[in-house]
């Protein structure tokens, strides 16, 4: 008798092999109980399924179509290049999958308050929209210098009737915005939910937040098959905590022939100090509630990350990343900021769509795949959010603002 | 010379001198006064000079915070402080030599305050060691709960160390009887939801917290977070066996150094003495 493989797809925290867990103060265990509770119990329920998939479809406009892009698959070795459009979700990324399931499920728990922490701004006006919808009061932390850098999403999130806390601690960014919603969190946990925005954080977070984010390779896989026939040969996404690599990775977990890549933000480099390639250059460690890798000192103290994607700029990584990376399900490799940067515009100017900073990265992780794999090959992209955002930023990088603008 | 008191979890054959502190001063007619410091703030040698003055001034425990990059469990004056601990190059060999500096000038336990990476990072087994050699007491582990904390059990166990789980008021009836189990030395009660930090008025939560411990069979309780007048140790002393100090005393090195604290501890230590009869060891 042989034993059947257990599937890589049934892995519900809270661990990962060896990451994940809950590493927090005993104040969050009685709301990290309760809110695993109540989603166990949300996820068998049809009425709770059905309520989101109604949001899913009249609210995000789900499900997003995929689009095959072959003047930039000329770039990347001539196969086919098909995109996951999440970057056409209300809101503009993926981050509105994770947030209408969590904003129902702090209804059904009869919260009335929710906080977020938000890097690029994404996750932030996602869960801004949707406590706008359903008339929560919303805090949202976001690192000074993420403010500085994405102002325009700290406009949107405050329209929407959010209130934005610029953090000013530590490195002023992603990690010390997650700190600050933490403290909120153990302040008035018996009012508010935490609708947390990656895979990372304690249980229930890395598996409920890709549950949510996992219907984004359910839709692409049959799409894809829909379109080609068969399976792709790999699929590919940025990782910065990881929730949009998970969403579409998990639909494919089980299929042995698909190869699996996360790109990284290198940041100026891999072998400079200046990056957030956290499963290429960390070491287990535990942060922010999950034993993962991370980018830390001899010491265990957190290492700055460093990115042009306020997205990306993290310096850990959720636990099942970790994980598929350890068994080598899933690949993770480095992108720099130029690199990504040079793919945003190969993007925009070959297909007309301008991607956002964080999902360029898996755009050039593509290029060099789709040579490596040669023309016979077909690559799932996910194209994880628009770049609206990132137009100052990439004004300034591609110098097209003022009048000495580069036309070329 | 002082009689076994009373243990919590299993013990390694050993009373802990945090235990033993504590029972003393119970049997003094008041209660124990912990006072929290963080290493290397304002700089390595001055936060050794404020600790010692701490106990030269009356306080019977010291909390020595280890700096760590994502204080999560700690409000703006301790971030701050921890924060240019850091920005100074503070590094874990500083704790060592610390508490190592401490211990030789006082008799009072040190018991270290850390978050949990820095000691999987140098190795759980390993920091008992190093932490004992020293003359450390144990862990206050504040992102550290039972459920995760296997390695330190057996390194605490291994080495008779003392490790201090916390206690919220919003943990279930079996979390603190959990927290009851796997402490030594004491369990640090959560005084109120939220982060370090002095406030006005501690919460009757506290007091509660305290109830639900004992009924649950605890027998050494000590009240943190939000305390930093001698009224506040003296009202938490009527019911508790510790009250801890942080953020109060982390302001007054802030503003006034080592002689500041001095001043403030004695304030505090006086709320510490006289809480009921002096009463024979149990």
């Amino acid at each position: 008798m042989s034993l059947r493989k257990e599937s890589l797809r049934a892995q519900s925290g809270p661990y990962f092999g060896g990451f994940g867990g809950r590493f927090v103060p005993e104040s969050l265990v009685a709301a990290l109980d309760e809110l695993t509770a109540e989603y166990e119990l949300a996820k068998n329920d049809p009425a709770f399924a059905a309520a989101l998939m109604e949001l899913n479809v009249n609210y995000a406009g789900r499900p997003s179509i995929i689009t095959e892009v072959p003047r930039f698959a000329e770039y990347a070795g001539g196969g086919r290049i098909i995109l996951k459009r999440e970057d056409l979700n209300h809101t503009g990324s993926h981050k509105i999958n994770n947030a209408l399931g969590q904003a129902l499920l702090t209804k059904r728990i009869g919260k009335t308050r929710v906080i977020a922490e938000t890097g690029a701004g994404q996750h932030g006006v996602a869960t801004a929209t949707v406590a706008a919808l359903f008339g929560l009061e919303c805090v949202v932390y976001m690192g000074e210098v993420d403010t500085e850098r994405q102002a325009l999403n700290v406009a949107r999130m405050r329209l929407l009737g959010a209130e934005v806390v610029p953090v000013k601690t530590g490195s002023r960014t992603l990690k010390d915005a997650i700190n600050d919603a933490m403290r909120d969190w153990v302040t008035n946990v018996e009012t508010t939910n935490y609708i947390f925005g990656t895979v990372a954080g304690p249980h229930p977070f890395p598996a409920m937040v890709r549950d949510f984010q996992k219907i984004i390779g359910e839709e692409a896989r049959q799409q894809v098959l829909d379109l080609t026939g068969s399976l792709p040969d790999a699929v590919t996404a940025c990782v910065g905590g990881g929730s949009n690599a998970m969403g579409i990775f998990h639909a494919f977990l089980d299929d042995p022939d698909v190869a699996l890549f996360g790109y990284e933000a290198a940041g100026d480099g891999i072998d400079t100090p200046r990056h957030a390639a956290t499963i290429t250059k960390g070491r287990p460690g535990v942060l922010h509630g999950a034993r993962s890798m991370l980018l830390q000192d001899e010491d265990g103290q957190t290492i700055d990350s460093h990115s042009i994607s306020a997205g990306l700029d993290y310096p850990g990584v959720g636990p099942e990343h970790a994980w598929l990376a350890s068994i080598g399900r899933a690949t993770y490799l480095p992108i720099s900021d130029d690199e990504a940067m040079s793919a945003l515009r190969l993007l925009s100017r070959t297909e007309g769509i301008i991607p956002a900073i964080e999902s360029s990265h898996a755009l050039a992780g593509t290029l060099e795949l789709g040579r490596a794999l040669g023309p016979e090959a077909t690559i799932l992209v996910n194209l994880s959010g628009r770049g609206d955002k990132d137009m100052e930023t990439a004004g300034r990088y591609f110098d097209l603002l003022d009048e000495g603008a580069d036309q070329s | 010379m002082t009689t076994p008191v009373f243990r919590h979890g299993t013990t390694s054959g050993m009373v802990s001198s945090v235990e033993q502190t504590i029972a003393r001063r119970r049997t003094e007619g008041g209660g124990a006064l912990i006072g929290y410091l963080p290493v290397g703030f304002p700089t390595l040698n001055e936060s050794i000079d404020a600790a010692v003055a701490l106990v030269a001034n009356g306080v019977d425990i010291i909390e020595l915070g280890l700096p760590y990059s994502d204080p999560v469990m700690d409000g703006p004056v301790i971030q701050a402080a921890t924060q240019q601990a850091l920005a100074n190059g503070f590094k874990l060999r500083h704790g060592f030599e610390a508490i190592r500096a401490i211990t030789e000038q006082v008799d009072a336990p040190v018991l270290v305050m850390t978050y949990w990476n820095p000691v999987v990072q140098y190795g759980a087994e390993r920091f008992a060691d190093d932490l004992r050699a020293a003359g450390g007491a144990g862990l206050i582990t504040p992102d550290l709960i039972p459920d995760e904390a296997a390695d330190w059990m057996a390194a605490s166990e291994r080495t008779g160390l003392d490790r201090v789980f916390l206690a919220a008021p919003s943990s279930s009836d079996a979390r603190l009887v959990q927290a009851i189990e796997a402490s030594r030395g004491f369990v640090y009660t959560v005084s109120t939801m939220g982060t370090t930090g002095a406030r006005a008025g501690v919460d009757a939560a506290a007091r509660i917290l305290v109830e639900r411990l004992r009924a649950a069979g605890c027998t050494s309780a000590c009240v943190g977070l939000g305390i930093s007048t001698p009224e506040q140790v003296r009202e938490i002393l009527g019911y508790a066996d510790g009250a801890i100090v942080g953020s109060a005393l982390v302001k007054a090195l802030t503003d006034g150094g080592v002689p500041a604290v001095a001043r403030l501890a004695l304030e505090l230590a006086a709320g510490a003495n006289d809480i009921r009869p002096p009463s024979p060891p149990r």
